[in-house]
């Protein structure tokens, strides 16, 4: 696309989206999108197929979206109640009279507990992520665009939260709020902005001299504008990628928070809570404890390969995307 | 004084300085010129002798240290207002640099027009496709994003851009010098149909003496950050220069010898002392 000639040549894209699958992709596709929405989608299109040409992210993407249709769908999988006691029932193998995964010790079916558990992961995933990046972000751009003192404050106290050992200064605070999954989820959350705010600090330092910011300033663009519709969407891909590759650690420190007693309650279904209760069983009845283990291990892999295909999908300095 | 002679520049005594302390670096000592409405003014000069610093002080990217700017009589301020965004604007040099990468070309042309409060949707959008037809884009090129365009198209768009204000003055930071010898012809006559169509003044800042004695009517010829000498055009063409300097520089540009080459060096070397 070097000669001006033949952009002219490219066949005028109807107005309205055409309905058939093919004319559906050419739409996608089209070199000249006759629409700002359009535009975007041919954009969105490109990223999908980059990132879909990656197995091991669409894996990762799989498995997220298993996560999400089971906590979706969760009543109508689980076979039992998942706080309903059994006492006579207790530490049933895997398979035994209909229990799937077994029983734990309060003769709970560890597969309606599992399946219930993937909900409040998800809420916890959900919540950190709407928070700590958007502040990070924020704290980031700010900081980077205006530079001097504000950044020296911003920067410090950046400094002083990252200087904490994560689990440490979430034990902290939820010792200081009481125990409890929104207190749980409020201390991740507090924890984790620190690196968004760092990331998007540098890359502000390499976009906030670019010719195209010092053309909109001269365009009489305010500050609030130039970070927020120029510089935020340059950071924007590099944080969802260190936020998809965070969500691990995320869930991992939820279920630590959880095995610690100060996450989630009993007897909510809370995976690492639920491994706490089956470390007591942990060499004969080995079940109770895995069967959690096994879908934090699921999703944290999940989320960790689906951040492994989006940076390459997003990458800013790729040049394409 | 009348208002028709008021100049649509004038600078004077203008110095600039990056930097502080002992890192101190002076890029513009004191620098006056005057721009008449209507003209093309060429700033001419080595890599680093302070020629696009002087454009860069002139729409406040610099950090301005001494003199005085005055934009058709009205003194320039430490800060710019929107009035002066719509009475100055700039191309830049490097348009793969100049364009947001993440937006569309429509984002990029009308966001002037939303900053200023200019027109409804409807208005924005005729007056993007009208931006794009002046610089001879087609209204397929509305929503692409850069990366879809090539430099000489990339350029038309930051053009486009400088006029959505409808500016009476254009500063040009080497407009073509990133471009493709074929692409640079094309870009310097479509500025200089503009100019006549929007009757602009242009400040036009390049290296290239060809592309300078082109566009110009009058030029000044820089050189560590000084001014060595103000020419007419056709000074330049009749190759009568005042100065040693200027002297070398149209040698130089008339193509490279040894011997060229060390008088040159060796009057760097003088300069240095």
């Amino acid at each position: 696309m070097t000669k001006k000639g033949n952009d002219r040549s490219v066949p005028p894209v109807p107005e309205e989206a055409p309905s058939g699958a093919g004319g559906l992709r050419a739409w996608l596709e089209s070199d000249a999108p006759t629409s700002a929405f359009q535009a975007r989608c041919v954009r969105a299109w490109l990223t999908w197929l980059k990132f879909s040409s990656n197995p091991l992210a669409v894996t990762g993407l799989l498995i997220i979206v298993a996560l999400v249709l089971v906590a979706v769908f969760a009543p109508l999988l689980m076979t039992h109640d998942p706080l309903a006691q059994n006492l006579s029932d207790r530490l049933l193998p895997p398979g035994e009279k209909g229990h799937l995964l077994g029983t734990d010790g309060l003769g709970r079916d560890i597969y309606s507990r599992v399946i219930a558990g993937s909900r409040i992961t998800l809420y916890i995933v959900g919540l950190v992520t709407i928070t700590a990046p958007l502040f990070g972000l924020l704290v980031g751009t700010v900081s980077g665009y205006f530079g001097g003192w504000v950044d020296i404050v911003l920067m410090r106290i950046t400094d002083i939260i990252l200087a904490f050992p994560k689990l440490i200064l979430a034990l902290a605070f939820v010792a200081a709020l009481g125990p409890g999954i929104g207190n749980a989820i409020l201390a991740i959350a507090i924890t984790s902005w620190p690196p968004y705010a760092r990331i998007a600090r540098a890359e502000t330092l390499t976009v906030r001299n670019a010719d195209y910011i010092m053309a909109s300033r001269l365009q009489g663009a305010s500050d609030a504008r130039i970070v927020l519709a120029h510089i935020v969407p340059m950071c924007v891909s590099s944080v969802i990628v260190r936020v998809t590759l965070d969500m691990a650690g995320i869930i991992l420190t939820a279920a630590g928070l959880g095995f610690l007693g100060l996450g989630a309650q009993p007897p909510t279904p809370e995976w690492g809570a639920m491994i706490a209760e089956g470390r007591k069983f942990l060499l004969d009845q080995w079940w109770v404890a895995t069967m959690p283990g096994i879908a934090i291990f699921l999703v944290s892999l999940g989320f960790n390969l689906l951040g492994d295909g989006l940076r390459d999908a997003l990458d800013p300095r790729s040049g394409q995307a | 004084m009348t208002a028709a002679d008021t100049p649509a520049i004038a600078v004077k005594d203008l110095s600039v300085v990056f930097g502080q302390g002992r890192e101190a670096f002076q890029a513009v000592r004191g620098v006056s010129f005057q721009v008449r409405e209507g003209e093309t003014y060429g700033l001419v000069g080595e890599s680093g002798s302070g020629k696009s610093t002087v454009l860069r002080a002139i729409t406040g990217l610099a950090p301005v240290t001494g003199g005085r700017m005055e934009i058709f009589g009205q003194p320039l301020g430490h800060d710019r207002d929107a009035a002066f965004c719509r009475t100055v604007q700039m191309v830049f040099q490097d348009p793969y640099a100049s364009l947001h990468p993440r937006r569309t070309i429509d984002a990029t042309l009308s966001e002037p027009l939303i900053i200023h409060g200019i027109g409804d949707r409807q208005e924005r959008a005729e007056r993007v496709l009208k931006a794009l037809a002046d610089v001879g884009l087609g209204p397929e090129f509305r929503f692409r994003y850069p990366h879809q365009l090539s430099g000489g198209q990339r350029q038309r768009v930051a053009i486009a851009r400088a006029l959505m204000l409808e500016p009476k003055i254009v500063l040009l930071d080497e407009p073509t010098s990133a471009l493709d010898v074929s692409i640079q012809a094309e870009v310097l006559n479509l500025l200089k149909r503009l100019k006549d169509e929007h009757g602009l003044t242009y400040v036009l800042v390049s290296h290239n003496l060809a592309v300078i004695a082109h566009m110009c009517e009058r030029l000044a010829v820089m050189q560590h950050g000084r001014f060595v000498e103000e020419m007419t055009v056709e000074q330049l063409r009749a190759g009568t220069p005042r100065e040693e300097y200027t002297r070398n520089l149209l040698d130089a540009a008339r193509g490279y010898d040894r011997e060229k080459a060390a008088r040159f060096a060796a009057m760097e070397a003088l300069e240095e002392e």
